[in-house]
């Protein structure tokens, strides 16, 4: 019996320019190879998602575009990730303003120990230096963006650690939006979340689209299809389909795509 | 299994037993901790609040004899154990720093861990020794620099550890989100890591200051003693435990009298400190 995935009005892929380009990307945890040979090309201001089973290599490929895993020795990729015509992963790049392009929000919501606007103005400073005034307008647009700006308004000075697990994901995101990135990497960010939190920051990543490119990792299909152009289907480290999004969930062409999206194993 | 049934069941009888018993070894065990410190306690307030006076706080340590006070040791201890944290806490926090955050398991970290828990555990008699080689030796006289420096030494190990032990319950989560920003590695640690653990990097400098209030050993041999006022630190300076040791005993009773009121005024002071400690910690855990 076939498993019926309802298609967002967003899953309609339109032509666009490519933002990110991999090229025979290999990624390996010591000896343990975690990614095999990846090549695609993410669009610019559309969402992609990566879907797959656990351990398939969707969040260790999220994490090579900022190669965030620079921070662990031992772990290494080959090949070429190309951003803004840059390879990201020659070891001369450099990784703060790379991370400065490419902004990142994580699975569990880690605000900072400090308050709701220092949280925000800690990395517009690293960047800028803004007038009092200006900080705070940036403060402000931020915690707009993300939707949060109502909840917050009063209680600025509180600590981030004061929020609700939702409204702490969207100050990460509103944080990561506030130093104006070119792309935002969302690593599973609903998963710990209830389906209120889930849904709003699902509309959330709808509306920043038009802004930024969004890279999105889920374990739920269903907000793959909800939210994102393309989808990318990954399986033991291999990327086994990359397509748009409306023709994945209808028509896959592997084999193994289709028993995943159909609930047969994953 | 009603409960009468259960009650007859002899696994569940014995259970029963053995929690009890093991219930009453912790207690009395426990019992007999407190014992010791309430003890402690009492004698101490008991022989030494005779001595709480002004004259404590204001006259100096007296010749045999005579009466007098403690001003100048409580001066000089404060002095010297305020130096030696001066010295310690910058030390022992980046040397925290260090192997919590940039080495991690790298060899020089291994190593620096290995000497910190000897030193740690080293006796504070050969750390007293060793600043007397080092310093008194070379400048030919004791000095209240001298102390501070042996306290110091046993000190850092103190916050070394405890600086580390706290920044490693940091979430790598954390890290990661502010590396994510793009945020040097500098800032991550005093913006991000060592702000969310600041309460305890505090308290374990607050400890170490506790720990070293009362060390008398190294006190012997660098900062030896001074019957008089004195603000030299370059000199021999009088300091509250090397007070307490010699005029406790000594035969006069006027100066067992001020050892004991030294004493509790130490105890108070660590007391006070560790309180400080506490309150410090409960809010950062709120």
């Amino acid at each position: 019996m076939a498993f019926q995935v309802s298609l967002g009005e967003n899953a309609a892929a339109v032509a666009s320019d490519t933002k990110i380009e991999l090229k025979n990307v290999n990624f390996f945890y010591g000896g343990f190879q975690g990614l095999r040979d990846i090549s695609l090309k993410i669009p610019e201001k559309q969402v992609t998602a990566f879907i797959g089973p656990s351990g398939c290599g969707k969040s260790t490929l999220l994490r090579t575009l900022n190669r965030m895993y620079s921070l662990y020795p031992g772990q290494r990729a080959e090949g070429e990730i190309l951003f803004n015509g840059e390879n990201v992963l020659d070891p001369k790049h450099d990784l703060n303003a790379l991370r400065g392009a490419i902004g990142m929000v994580f699975q569990k919501p880690t605000p900072f120990p400090m308050s709701i606007y220092d949280n925000i103005a800690f990395g517009v400073k690293l960047y800028e230096s803004l007038s009092k005034s200006e900080m705070d307008d940036r403060v402000e647009w931020a915690l707009n963006k993300a939707a949060l700006w109502n909840e917050a308004k009063d209680k600025l000075t509180q600590s981030g650690l004061s929020l609700s697990g939702g409204q702490q994901q969207r100050l990460c995101i509103a944080r990561g939006i506030a130093v104006k990135p070119e792309v935002l990497l969302l690593d599973e960010p609903t998963s710990a979340l209830d389906p209120i939190s889930t849904a709003r920051i699902e509309e959330l990543v709808s509306e920043l689209r038009k802004d930024y490119t969004i890279v999105i990792v889920t374990h739920n299909m269903q907000q793959a299809a909800r939210v994102s152009q393309h989808t990318a289907y990954m399986y033991l480290g291999e990327l086994i389909e990359f397509t748009p999004t409306a023709q994945i969930f209808v028509k896959p062409k592997d084999r193994r795509t289709e028993d995943y999206i159909t609930g047969r194993f994953g | 299994m009603s409960s009468k049934a259960l009650a007859a069941n002899p696994i569940y009888k014995r259970r029963l037993w053995v929690n009890r018993f093991n219930m009453t070894m912790s207690f009395l065990t426990m019992a007999i901790g407190m014992t010791f410190l309430i003890w402690i306690l009492i004698t101490l307030f008991g022989k030494g609040f005779a001595a709480f006076g002004t004259a404590l706080f204001t006259q100096m340590t007296p010749p045999p004899g005579a009466e007098g006070g403690l001003a100048n040791a409580i001066f000089g201890s404060i002095m010297i154990v305020g130096a030696a944290i001066f010295i310690a806490t910058p030390i022992g926090i980046m040397t925290g720093i260090y192997l919590a955050e940039v080495g991690r398991d790298n060899r020089i970290a291994k190593l620096t861990r290995f000497i910190n828990d000897i030193l740690l555990s080293a006796p504070s008699i050969v750390i007293g020794l060793f600043v007397y080689a080092v310093i008194v030796a070379q400048l030919k006289h004791y000095s209240g620099w001298a102390g501070a420096v042996a306290l110091a030494i046993i000190a850092v190990p103190v916050v070394v550890r405890t600086t580390e032990t706290m920044l490693l319950l940091v979430p790598n989560s954390m890290r990661e989100a502010a590396v994510a920003l793009g945020a040097p590695q500098w800032r991550v640690v005093t913006m991000v890591t060592l702000r969310a653990v600041k309460g305890g990097v505090v308290t374990g400098v607050l400890l170490a200051l506790a720990r070293i209030s009362g060390e008398t050993a190294p006190l012997l041999f660098t900062a030896l003693n001074n019957q008089f006022w004195s603000t030299d630190m370059s000199a021999p300076m009088a300091n509250l435990p090397v007070v307490i040791f010699q005029f406790a005993m000594s035969p006069y009773e006027e100066w067992q009298q001020l050892a004991w009121g030294g004493a509790l005024l130490i105890t108070l002071a660590v007391l006070v400190l560790n309180i400080i400690a506490r309150v410090l910690f409960r809010q950062k855990s709120n």
